[in-house]
């Protein structure tokens, strides 16, 4: 496949008018941006040859369990049994095909396998966390996992995160990479979660929250959350030669 | 339209998936022109920032890029060369890869940008990665006439974008707030 339009060095660019959606650098509330976000305007830069091409990962990386977090030790992690599955789009709403998406989380009683988390909770010597998948030729994913806990975090006193699931997202360029996190419905804690809340718009806050989907729950096994997830668009569509 | 899915920090736990083994190595140890590209990640107080990741995306030395949308034939791929690498921080904020220099490749006007590689950071308390880019010290002329450099009016600002020899290795310290701040781009 090529692209005519980016023969001589023109390239269509990604859209920017709907990045105003993302948080802001420095959100005081969460202490840790007070001492990391720049303090100098950021440069605007046109989308070059470098920023329209991006990694592009092969399914050889993908293990047959790595996206079935409950089938990676002996015995079966403890928890909630639950199934993420949605579609990966871009901004005009096409599929973004063999993708890679990988997830990491805290276990159900939230604690994360990793040396930083030292809080008082168990670790699941069942459970490691995290997940990888490719997108199939529509767009689909599916993870299979336990719902992970909340947890207290030291942000400020009595802090606590709401359950979700961290998520990094590839897409067809350098200019959509993406790093997110997916709630649950009806988390009490969101009131007081200053990541979830760093997203100021209420609508875009509300789509980083997956739906509880009855036609993917599973008699006698497992809950179905069903959760799209959509990458910039292009500010043209590419022409194929 | 659907809408965008907003962006979030990748907090202190991103060891659990990412990165994977050896995805600081582009190329091998014996790759002819085999560079050491290493830096430290500091905070605005100057502290290492030892739980980031940092990504790196470039052509390769003949100036192509490993993907579909750079069609130009007539600069062959690389067997092996995927452009692409990342690198957690250690405990004293450092990272280092191990690639080649990429060739010049076309900018907005048909004319070459300086040989760069893209770099995105990822750390706790970043709500949105950052962008930045690294230039190559030994390309005076190239980076003097860059069209993304040029976007950049204080030359102080600009330098913060050049790697320095250090030992045979390449350094690029990368600072996210404060005195000698990396500049940043919005892409």
């Amino acid at each position: 496949m090529a692209f005519e339009l980016t023969r001589n060095g023109q390239v269509i660019g990604y859209r920017r008018d709907d990045l105003e959606i993302n948080p802001p650098y420095l959100y005081p509330d969460y202490v840790s941006t007070q001492t990391r976000a720049p303090k100098r305007p950021l440069v605007p830069m046109p989308h070059t040859l470098s920023e329209i091409t991006g990694p592009v990962y092969g399914h050889e990386r993908i293990g047959e369990l790595d996206h079935d977090l409950t089938r990676q030790h002996e015995g079966e992690p403890v928890g909630e049994r639950i199934i993420v599955h949605g579609r990966l789009l871009d901004g005009d709403g096409r599929p973004v095909r063999n993708s890679l998406i990988e997830i990491w989380q805290a276990n159900a009683g939230g604690r994360y396998r990793h040396q930083g988390d030292q809080h008082p909770s168990p670790l699941d010597p069942n459970f490691s966390g995290g997940g990888r998948c490719m997108t199939d030729d529509d767009g689909h994913y599916e993870f299979v996992t336990i719902k992970p806990g909340a947890y207290p975090w030291q942000n400020n006193p009595n802090a606590w995160r709401s359950r979700h699931i961290h998520l990094s997202l590839f897409g067809p360029a350098f200019a959509t990479r993406l790093v997110t996190q997916m709630f649950f419905p009806g988390d009490p804690l969101f009131f007081q979660d200053p990541i979830f809340n760093s997203v100021r718009d209420p609508q875009a806050r509300e789509r980083m929250i997956c739906s509880y989907d009855h036609d993917r729950t599973v008699e006698e096994w497992a809950l179905g959350y069903r959760y799209d997830i959509v990458l910039r668009g292009r500010e043209a569509t590419p022409t194929e030669d | 339209m659907p809408a965008l899915t907003p962006s979030q920090t990748i907090g202190p736990f991103l060891h659990i998936e990412v990165p994977y083994e050896g995805e600081e190595r582009l190329v091998e140890p014996d790759h002819p022109g085999a560079i050491r590209l290493l830096g430290t990640l500091t905070d605005g107080e100057g502290d290492a920032v030892d739980d980031a990741l940092v990504e790196i995306w470039q052509a390769n030395a003949g100036g192509r890029y490993a993907h579909p949308e750079d069609a130009r034939e007539e600069i062959p791929l690389e067997n092996g060369f995927t452009g692409f690498g990342r690198c957690s921080t250690d405990h004293e904020g450092r990272f280092e890869f191990l690639t080649v220099k990429p060739g010049a490749v076309p900018g907005p006007d048909g004319r070459p940008q300086a040989p760069h590689i893209d770099v995105s950071v990822f750390a706790r308390g970043l709500l949105n990665r950052l962008v930045t880019r690294i230039y190559f010290p030994d390309e005076e002329e190239a980076n003097a006439e860059d069209p993304v450099l040029s976007l950049i009016e204080e030359e102080a600002q600009r330098e913060t974008l050049i790697a320095r020899q250090d030992d045979g290795a390449l350094r690029f310290d990368i600072r996210l707030q404060g005195e000698g701040e990396t500049t940043f781009f919005v892409i």
